[in-house]
């Protein structure tokens, strides 16, 4: 079957995208820094008239153009915004792939009948995009070379044979240098191109140029890659008559949820955030919102954890729409059953989250090794939920079971004090065991210990409080920092 | 699993633990206040997927919150701990420990534990120590 490709180019998509939420009467432009300077990036129509063009220094264009209104560019936005024209163009056909920054390419045939023929869809692609105020210059041909010729050197619309021979050569994709050679040598149209020997060409400018030419004929396929789309885990329910009671609308979620862990076993995925979103009949929103200490794809399971969120749902007039989406997944793959993996591993799961939806679920932790010698920094306090239990705990020296941030004591010198008070408790010293001495780290900027280095000792009172003290000799004094047990 | 508040300044340190317990099977919930730790507690004793559940109180427990969390252990099959501030224990519990360190010249690890409630039984005071070979408690 003969391939029938449709090439848009929006000339100035970034700016058009700024002036559809916000239209303006003026001169117009979009500025990007690039080589050291605030540069125009995108401009519309009426700036161009004053004489601006893009790449122009914005400190030039504004002293040009006096009432030159501007704003920064935003490159992602823009992605973004031609991710979502790819997305509306496959109501024309399912072949849409990404043309550069700034186009799309469409392979359309055997879809053009449904909309009475290429020029019926070239004008009805014409129409929608001019009314949401998106100019586009629409070029169809054979191959994809001669759809953008068309659409970014000719007048638009659909390219013949002898439309395309003549295009100027700058329509065939050719860098800029290749460009400037073949102009030196009066090469002005493809036309001119076709007529000069091929080998010559090839050993002149390499093969960029007969590739470029062949597959703007059609003699050389080119391929274009179709964007994916992503699967999407949500499902909806629609209800006859509006619901109220809690069980009801646990019957509801199961159905959704049964449906939804369908999809995500088929993708291999599981569920890490859940919403659960209830539409009253007033219109308003209900959002139940779960968030899971594991990905899980497992309906019976997940169950139970949205009794909570769903008896705090206030149902008003009823709910007559249900809607769950997995707004987060991960990756799940199947796992061997096996004899070992029971049943407690789940459950602890399982209590991680019904605890983080009451809580949540960062506040559920665990400690995890770390390496430092530093006592406040040889662990790391992480959220269960995404970490696992690992490392080992080494300890060379006796450390003390609580640590809370140092508390100053009275004493002197740098032996423990044979009495001293802490907590208003007056304490007399049994037996001490030091000094151990730690220095900071230095690489590590911390404000705790500016006072230098320490010496730890461990104090067994006689009145029965194991202490572990410090004496910081660089500016003398005494703290107490942990208890053993 | 060990429920504290969040405002509380002193914490555990696991490396400090690590000679009774390996920290990995530890966690830890951090609190709002009290009901939300109560909360926490009755639906870790309730679900039996840990072993010992440990909260620190401030304030004093109510009767049937200190039921709620009998009821929750029984179901769970599973043990509770609160540690609570001196005379703040609730007149329902079952039994009340008070445990306080003792000094010793040998040994760093000499404890008093006294029963210093018990519903079914008498009044005992026991003087134990940590032994690091086999990782046990035994009586003095």
């Amino acid at each position: 079957m003969q391939k029938r490709v449709v090439s848009l180019w929006f000339e100035r998509l970034p700016s058009e995208r700024v002036l559809r939420a916000r239209p303006v009467d003026a001169p117009f432009a979009l500025t990007h820094h690039q080589k050291n300077a605030d540069r125009i990036y995108c401009l519309n129509p009426e700036a161009e008239r004053a004489g601006l063009h893009r790449g122009m220094g914005f400190s030039d264009a504004r002293a040009f153009c006096r009432d030159l209104q501007s704003r920064p560019a935003d490159i992602n936005a823009d992605a973004q915004f031609l991710h979502m024209l790819a997305r509306w163009s496959k109501r024309y056909c399912p072949w849409v792939g990404l043309e550069g920054r700034d186009g799309l390419v469409l392979t359309i045939a055997g879809s053009a009948h449904l909309f009475g023929g290429e020029e019926a869809l070239l004008d009805d692609m014409r129409l929608r995009l001019a009314r949401s105020g998106i100019g586009a210059r629409i070029g169809l041909g054979d191959t994809r070379g001669a759809a953008w010729a068309m659409a970014h050197y000719g007048p638009g619309g659909i390219c013949t044979q002898t439309d395309l021979t003549a295009l100027p050569i700058a329509a065939l994709r050719l860098d800029e240098k290749t460009l400037t050679g073949l102009q030196r040598l009066g090469i002005r149209t493809i036309a001119d191109i076709i007529a000069l020997p091929r080998a010559t060409i090839t050993r002149r400018f390499g093969r960029d140029v007969l590739l470029r030419l062949d597959q703007a004929l059609g003699d050389q396929s080119e391929d274009i890659s179709p964007l994916s789309e992503d699967p999407h885990y949500g499902v909806r329910m629609t209800l006859p008559e509006p619901i109220g009671l809690t069980g009801d609308v646990m019957a509801g979620t199961e159905r959704l949820l049964t449906s939804l862990c369908a999809k995500l076993k088929i993708n291999e995925k599981g569920a890490r955030i859940l919403l659960l979103v209830l539409r009253r009949v007033d219109q308003g929103n209900q959002q139940v919102e779960l968030r899971l200490a594991q990905p899980l794809r497992d309906a019976a399971r997940i169950l139970p954890l949205f009794e909570r969120g769903v008896d705090n749902v206030d149902a008003g007039f009823g709910i007559d729409q249900m809607r769950l989406v997995a707004t987060q997944v991960e990756n799940l793959p199947t796992q061997q059953m096996n004899h070992i993996s029971g049943q407690k591993e789940g459950k602890l799961d399982d209590l991680i989250t019904r605890i983080g939806v009451r809580i949540g679920l960062e506040n559920v932790q665990r400690f995890l090794p770390a390496d430092s010698h530093i006592p406040e920094r040889s662990f790391i306090v992480s959220p269960a939920a995404y970490s696992r239990p690992e490392g080992a705990w080494i300890t060379m020296q006796p450390r003390p079971l609580r640590l809370f941030p140092p508390e100053a004591i009275t004493a002197h010198g740098p032996h423990p004090p044979a009495r001293f008070h802490w907590r208003r408790m007056p304490l007399t010293t049994g037996r001490a065991t030091g000094p151990e001495r730690i220095a900071p780290e230095w690489w590590i900027v911390d404000d705790n210990w500016r006072s230098g280095v320490r010496d730890y000792w461990k104090v067994d009172t006689k009145e029965g409080q194991r202490l572990w003290l410090f004496y910081t000799p660089q500016s003398p004094n005494w703290y107490v920092q942990g208890e053993f047990a | 699993m060990r429920i504290s508040e969040d405002w509380q300044a002193s914490q555990i340190n696991p490396v400090g633990l690590s000679a009774y317990l390996d920290p990995q099977y530890l966690l830890t919930s951090k609190v709002k206040n009290q009901d939300e730790g109560l909360a926490v507690m009755e639906e870790s004793l309730r679900s039996g997927a840990v072993s010992l559940a440990v909260i620190e109180l401030t304030k004093p427990l109510s009767f049937t919150a200190g039921r709620r969390l009998q009821l929750a252990a029984e179901t769970g099959c599973s043990t509770g701990l609160c540690i609570i501030p001196e005379g703040m224990g609730n007149n329902a519990a079952e039994s009340r420990w008070r445990c306080s360190p003792l000094f010793d010249p040998q040994d760093s690890t000499l404890q008093r534990w006294e029963i210093i409630k018990n519903k079914s039984g008498t009044l005992r005071a026991w003087d134990v120590r940590w032994d690091a070979e086999t990782r046990r408690v035994i009586v003095v």
